[in-house]
């Protein structure tokens, strides 16, 4: 009873030993706040790794691809059919996306993938990261309305131009006039359309100079509808195609929102803003290559249904998503005699997101190695996981370390402190306290002086963390610095993670630290001879 | 030199103690060879001059040290042998400790400093069980001492004999057999002192409590049954005065 009572004295008088666990206050505080960022860093990551990719994927060594897609379906479906929840296949091809903004034209490499949106759905929420698309909907290779009235918007006015600088410069009154030849256009498109490709192409390369004329080029799109029509088959958007030029080409893409946009600072407020070139509507072109020895280069132009945006830059700023059957059709995919489309890549769902390398290990025995990958999105995002892990192991340890030098100074208080006491144990032996009496009061000291330490660090942490982007944007107002730059983090926020058994684990290892510092100082009070510690005033 | 001795069975006695502190490689030796005993209901005082050995022989009585050679027997059972935990609980129970600097622990106020030997005694379930029970025997003896209007005051609060007045409801909390008393009135006025005295005195008379005193002041020792004095680590003779032999 003495024990507790005293000990709870000594820690209402003796505030220097309540300064001594400031440090760890603050040790516990930040590593609670430092594995909470990390933490939300990578689950934030894994979150949108798993949305775009998939928890498995298959793929072919050969960019070729796998003719049987249905019998290797079939294969994954017997070997690992009741851990999956969802499965699509898809074309993932190297390509170059080339933009044009202004007079020049963009060109960045990007990976291609072509999805089948419906059953992607199944494997990732896609339509989550789309700008334009509501999240519960699945997404599809339609325009919005929005996109389809700019499209129609722009295509008119380039038609114009085409017709204008085919008329030699016409006078304004004709704008009218040349407005009728588009709608002809679209009612009989086997009449007028084929005209516009040679005066196009004359059209540009005499009048380089206008500035523009970039828009022209890019919104040839009559030009290539003619080519598509008469080159390749024709069957779901032919139709349309011929009624109006302003319909939307037969390769529609999803690009990634960093592919088409950049970041800049606005001189007159230093905001950072992104501009955006490329809007739903818009066209692009797309260079790959075909299958088959040897890889031809391949060139289509294709409408931008949407943009994704992630806000992983990786992504955002590498992946394009085009249509399945479109890309395959343009890569030389589809067998002409059985009509077997080929596949590069299989991304599968799991019920179970733990069981990736169980499912992995499976699917490696029946599919041959010298054919197919099989990767977690993990394996593909390694490098920069483990890196985060690292990182947060070694803060880990510096941290701890600081919460290891509170424990020192606890050490030191204590000693100064069972000195002053000497007599107080005196007296405690002379009413017939025992010397495990004593060393618990000391103990029992420590011990509420870690709890007390860490059960502040505790709620400061989570406050912090809590009100980490208030406490960002305040900072960045006191200082007028940007502090958290979304240019340089994957992610617009500070994302945060709190994981109860990490900050239990703290806050016990800062009160083991706390007993532990508090064992030296207490046996040696312990050990006082009543007598020694009686006599002197 | 033994001097009671024909008492049948002393409720405390010393039999041919010697005690000698280690001062580096010097041994600096407190007593020799002391025989004292105490019988029950007796308030006896010690007597002698500053550094006669009269506070170590205290301390030997009360098992706050142990004697290099000899023995301390509690009614007739010889108890400075005993293991450290058996020690504590004789400490706790047998005796009750009054200190010239009165020693009361200044985190705590009057009532709880008065309680605390109830508080080491008990496991603080029991203590939480008792503790009404434990609070009316305080305050009852607080009562005795005279501070009941204090209670709650820390010792800083207190004065010097209001501090004794409270070491003693302390002492006398855990129902001790015999008080030791170290030198009670050294560090107040001769008016305090006398309060104080008057106080042990009536303890000793009314509860028939054995006190041992241990003072340098003659006046205040006469006031016991008895008086022991030493001398240079040995018991000098009332009366007498006899040389000691100071081995080297």
């Amino acid at each position: 009873m003495y024990k507790s009572l005293l000990c709870l004295r000594y820690l209402r008088t003796r505030y220097i030993a309540l300064a001594s666990i400031i440090s760890m206050t603050l040790g516990v505080a930040t590593m609670i706040v430092v594995n909470s960022v990390m933490d939300g860093f990578s689950t934030d990551m894994r979150d949108r790794l798993r949305g775009i990719l998939a928890d498995v994927i298959v793929e072919t060594n050969s960019l070729d691809g796998e003719p049987n897609t249905q019998d290797l379906k079939d294969r994954i479906q017997r070997a690992v059919g009741n851990d999956i929840e969802g499965m699509t296949a898809t074309v993932e091809i190297y390509a170059m996306l080339s933009v044009q903004y202004g007079s020049q034209w963009q060109s960045k490499p990007v990976t291609l993938i072509g999805i089948d949106p419906a059953t992607k759905a199944t494997v990732g929420p896609l339509s989550k990261y789309l700008v334009n698309t509501r999240e519960e909907s699945i997404p599809d290779w339609e325009l919005s309305p929005a996109a389809m009235a700019y499209r129609k918007e722009w295509t008119t006015r380039a038609q114009w131009m085409v017709d204008r600088w085919n008329h030699n410069p016409p006078p304004e009154e004709d704008v009218s006039q040349l407005e009728k030849p588009v709608k002809n256009s679209a009612e009989k498109p086997g009449a007028k359309e084929p005209l516009a490709p040679p005066k196009f192409d004359t059209g540009p390369a005499s009048d380089s100079p206008f500035d523009s004329k970039p828009q022209v080029a890019e919104k040839s799109e009559p030009l290539i509808n003619p080519f598509e029509n008469g080159g390749l088959n024709q069957k779901v958007f032919d139709k349309e195609e011929k009624r109006d030029p302003g319909s939307p080409l037969k390769g529609r893409v999803y690009i990634g929102y960093g592919l088409v946009s950049f970041p800049y600072e606005d001189h007159d407020t230093g905001e950072t803003k992104m501009f955006q070139i490329v809007k739903p509507g818009d066209d692009v072109k797309i260079s790959t290559v075909t299958a088959g020895r040897p890889p031809e280069p391949k060139h289509f132009n294709a409408t931008v249904v949407d943009l994704f945006k992630s806000e992983m830059s990786e992504h955002d700023s590498s992946l394009v998503f085009c249509n399945l059957e479109y890309l395959q059709e343009m890569r030389g995919m589809i067998d002409p005699e059985s009509d077997e489309k080929s596949i590069t890549s299989i991304q599968i769902k799991l019920k179970n997101p733990e069981d990736a390398a169980m499912v992995v290990s499976k699917l490696e025995e029946i599919l041959s190695a010298s054919k197919f990958r099989v990767r977690t999105w993990e394996d593909k995002q390694g490098p920069l996981l483990a890196a985060v892990e690292v990182e947060s192991a070694i803060l880990n340890v510096l941290l701890f370390l600081i919460i290891a030098v509170a424990g020192f100074g606890i050490l030191a208080i204590f000693f100064m402190i069972t000195l002053e006491k000497t007599r107080d144990i005196g007296i405690l032996k002379a009413l017939g306290a025992s010397s495990n009496g004593i060393m618990s009061i000391f103990l029992s000291y420590g011990l509420a002086l870690g709890l007390v330490g860490s059960g502040v660090g505790v709620v400061v942490g989570l406050l912090f963390v809590r009100y980490i982007n208030q406490i960002e944007k305040f900072i960045t107002f006191i200082t007028g610095r940007k502090v958290f730059d979304q240019r340089i983090y994957y992610f617009p926020e500070i994302a945060t993670h709190v994981e109860p058994m990490m900050v239990f684990w703290v806050a016990f290892g800062a009160m083991v630290i706390a007993v532990l510092a508090s064992i030296l100082p207490a046996r040696k009070a312990a050990r006082f001879h009543p007598v020694e510690s009686l006599r002197y005033e | 030199m033994t001097e009671t001795i024909s008492m049948p069975q002393p409720q405390l006695a010393a039999v041919a103690v010697e005690k000698a502190y280690r001062k580096d490689k010097h041994k600096v030796p407190v007593l020799h060879g002391i025989d004292v005993e105490v019988n029950k209901g007796e308030f006896l005082s010690i007597v002698g001059q500053s550094g006669s050995g009269k506070s170590t022989l205290m301390h030997l009585f009360g098992l706050l040290d142990t004697p290099d050679v000899g023995e301390i027997y509690l009614e007739g059972q010889q108890i400075d042998d005993l293991p450290e935990h058996a020690r504590d609980q004789i400490r706790n129970h047998v005796f009750g400790f009054i200190f010239q600097f009165y020693h009361l622990l200044p985190e705590l106020n009057l009532l709880e400093n008065v309680l605390s030997p109830l508080m080491i005694r008990y496991s603080t379930w029991e203590y939480w069980k008792k503790r009404k029970q434990f609070k009316q025997d305080a305050l009852a003896i607080i009562d005795k001492v005279g501070l009941s209007h204090r209670i709650t005051h820390r010792p800083s609060e207190l004065s010097g004999g209001e501090m004794q007045r409270a070491a003693i409801a302390r002492a006398l909390i855990a129902k001790p057999q015999i008080l030791l008393a170290d030198e009670p009135t050294g560090n107040l006025d001769s008016n305090t002192g006398k309060e104080i005295m008057d106080l042990l005195i009536s303890l000793n008379e009314q509860e028939q409590l054995t006190i041992i005193m241990v003072t340098h002041d003659n006046l205040i020792a006469a006031q016991a049954h008895r008086t022991v004095r030493l001398r240079e680590g040995q018991i000098e003779v009332l009366g007498k005065s006899k040389s000691a032999s100071v081995p080297a």
